[in-house]
């Protein structure tokens, strides 16, 4: 029993400070000073710097997901909506998912690990000793940069994919073009398109907000980078993932 | 024009805090983790120009009180005064200005390793008071030529070696020109040699710049150094050699141990309790 006790309160806790985080963030953002070439920084190394894997994410899933559409639909001889399938698929599921997947583990995983060891060397303690508020110069860059470019990314990749989608359906399921095209814009609704450009924002706060909280909060030595980055990567996947279905449930009683 | 540095302190202020005025006072200080009592009732005052030097065994509480000065932890007990300004309630927004009298050099050096030596140097002053690049510039190879580090401006951390990361943390807790410089073990895990060069960057700053210091060690050697040398300048050339009585009665060594104060004196007081004292006297064989 009271190791539920202790659990529960150690569970509390994060809580608390991650709710204080938040707060001080918010604080942060809108007084000075304001670290604008961390800010400009950030922004390349999250959202230039995941360029890569979310374009090939992206374009797989594209094509894979014609592949195993295109095998269900040929059943019903109807290989020609392809398209809709794919787009609507995407858009509103798998390219804000899976984007936000993908950041989880390349900006939430480093996110931490940096903080983390900064955290274990003082390099934290020595900013504040010299007059910097480390939630001003650390976490808010951050924060703003995947706000912003996590939406930016899930668009490139909701559009590589169906751009995936079509190499496949076009080179393989020989279909063409202009069918796959027409059948893509059929599959999807203003809602959808929506759906797929809010969701991301949350995606991208809740995977840099638990990276920067899990960073700071590391104790422990080189031993507890280690588990702080682990921490983080399990932790901002599984709220991907929970997040994506929380905010669907909401857009969907607002909007449809 | 180069900044004026210091930064400015209300005259009446700064009258009371001359030489020999109070510049740090801890009032009482209690603190505890959970149920382990780290500081109990511990008071002392800093005097300005003067050095206070902490001895201790390890977790006795001495770096700490370092942390309580900058205000990075807060006591649960007890009053601490910086600088003339109450620290131990003050808000992170508020501190954020004491602690621009304040330099710091964290036990191994805590320096930024994704900054360049001369980023590292100069953070406060590109970062935090904004200064022009050409003064800020001016001023980061002005500390590093005083610490002797001049050509290594553009290396990273991780290109030097221990001793020289101690003495680029040194540069950077000076180079906002601080009145009161904080040591957290500077010369731990280095050679003899190596040690000496980093006591006599102390001993500058103290003797040469009139700033105030807290040296907290477990290195005796290195404690009884900086108590009983002084820098000199003899038109361009610095010398040490060994303290006048009144200089090195400046230098006060304060001795915790489970939280409290064991001893509290002089370099020659130190030595005769240790004669009487095991605990004391074991510290220091």
């Amino acid at each position: 029993m009271p190791r539920a006790v202790e659990w529960i309160k150690a569970a509390l806790l994060e809580v608390q400070e991650y709710v204080r985080m938040l707060a001080k963030t918010g604080r942060g953002v809108v007084t000075r000073p304001f670290y604008y070439r961390d800010v400009v920084f950030q922004f390349d190394a999250i959202g230039v710097g995941s360029l890569t894997v979310v374009l090939l994410t992206g374009t797989f899933t594209g094509m894979v997901l014609a592949l195993q559409s295109g095998i269900t639909l040929d059943q019903f001889g109807a290989r020609s909506m392809v398209g809709r399938l794919v787009s609507a698929s995407i858009v509103k599921e798998l390219g804000p998912v899976l984007t936000g997947l993908m950041v989880a583990g390349r900006v939430g995983s480093g996110i931490a690990a940096e903080l983390g060891s900064m955290m274990v060397t003082d390099q934290i303690a020595a900013l504040r000793a010299l007059g910097t508020d480390p939630i001003r110069k650390l976490v808010v860059p951050r924060i703003l940069a995947g706000l912003i470019m996590v939406p930016v990314l899930t668009i490139i990749s909701s559009a590589v994919g169906m751009v995936g989608g079509w190499i496949v359906t076009f080179g393989v399921l020989r279909v063409a073009s202009s069918v796959y095209w027409n059948s893509v814009v059929q599959g999807l609704y203003i809602q959808d398109v929506w759906m797929g450009l809010i969701k991301p924002f949350f995606l991208g706060f809740a995977i840099v907000s638990i990276g920067c909280h899990v960073g700071l909060r590391t104790k422990g030595g080189t031993q507890g980078v280690g588990r702080a980055t682990t921490n983080a990567v399990v932790a901002s996947s599984v709220a991907v993932i929970a997040v994506d279905y929380f905010v669907t449930q909401l857009l969907i009683t607002l909007m449809y | 024009m180069a900044r004026s540095l210091p930064i400015a302190r209300p005259p009446l202020l700064d009258e009371a805090l001359g030489p020999g005025g109070p510049i740090v006072v801890f009032d009482q200080v209690h603190l505890s983790f959970d149920d382990k009592v780290i500081l109990r009732d511990v008071s002392f005052t800093l005097r300005t120009g003067h050095t206070k030097i902490f001895l201790g065994a390890s977790g006795a509480g001495k770096s700490t009180i370092l942390r309580l000065i900058l205000g990075l932890l807060k006591p649960d007990a007890g009053q601490i005064f910086v600088n003339g300004e109450q620290v131990d309630n003050m808000s992170e927004d508020d501190l954020m200005g004491v602690r621009h009298d304040l330099g710091m050099v964290f036990q191994e050096g805590a320096l930024f390793d994704s900054l360049s030596v001369r980023e590292n140097v100069g953070y406060k002053l590109f970062e935090e008071l904004n200064w022009k690049p050409a003064e800020a510039n001016q001023r980061v190879e002005e500390v590093l030529g005083f610490i002797g580090l001049a050509e290594f401006i553009d290396r990273r951390p991780s290109e030097l070696s221990g001793g020289q990361r101690r003495r680029v943390a040194i540069a950077r807790a000076m180079a906002a020109k601080p009145r009161i410089l904080l040591y957290d073990e500077p010369t731990t895990g280095l050679d003899p040699i190596t040690s000496i060069t980093v006591d006599d960057e102390i001993l500058k700053l103290r003797d040469l710049e009139g700033v105030s210091s807290i040296l907290v060690t477990h290195q005796l050697r290195d404690a009884f150094y900086v108590a009983e040398h002084t820098a000199n300048r003899n038109g361009g050339e610095v010398t040490f050699e060994r303290a006048s009585p009144e200089k090195s009665d400046e230098a006060e060594f304060i001795m915790l141990r489970d939280g409290g104060i064991a001893f509290e004196g002089n370099a020659g007081e130190l030595r005769a309790v240790a004669a009487r004292d095991p605990y004391i006297q074991a510290f220091l064989s």
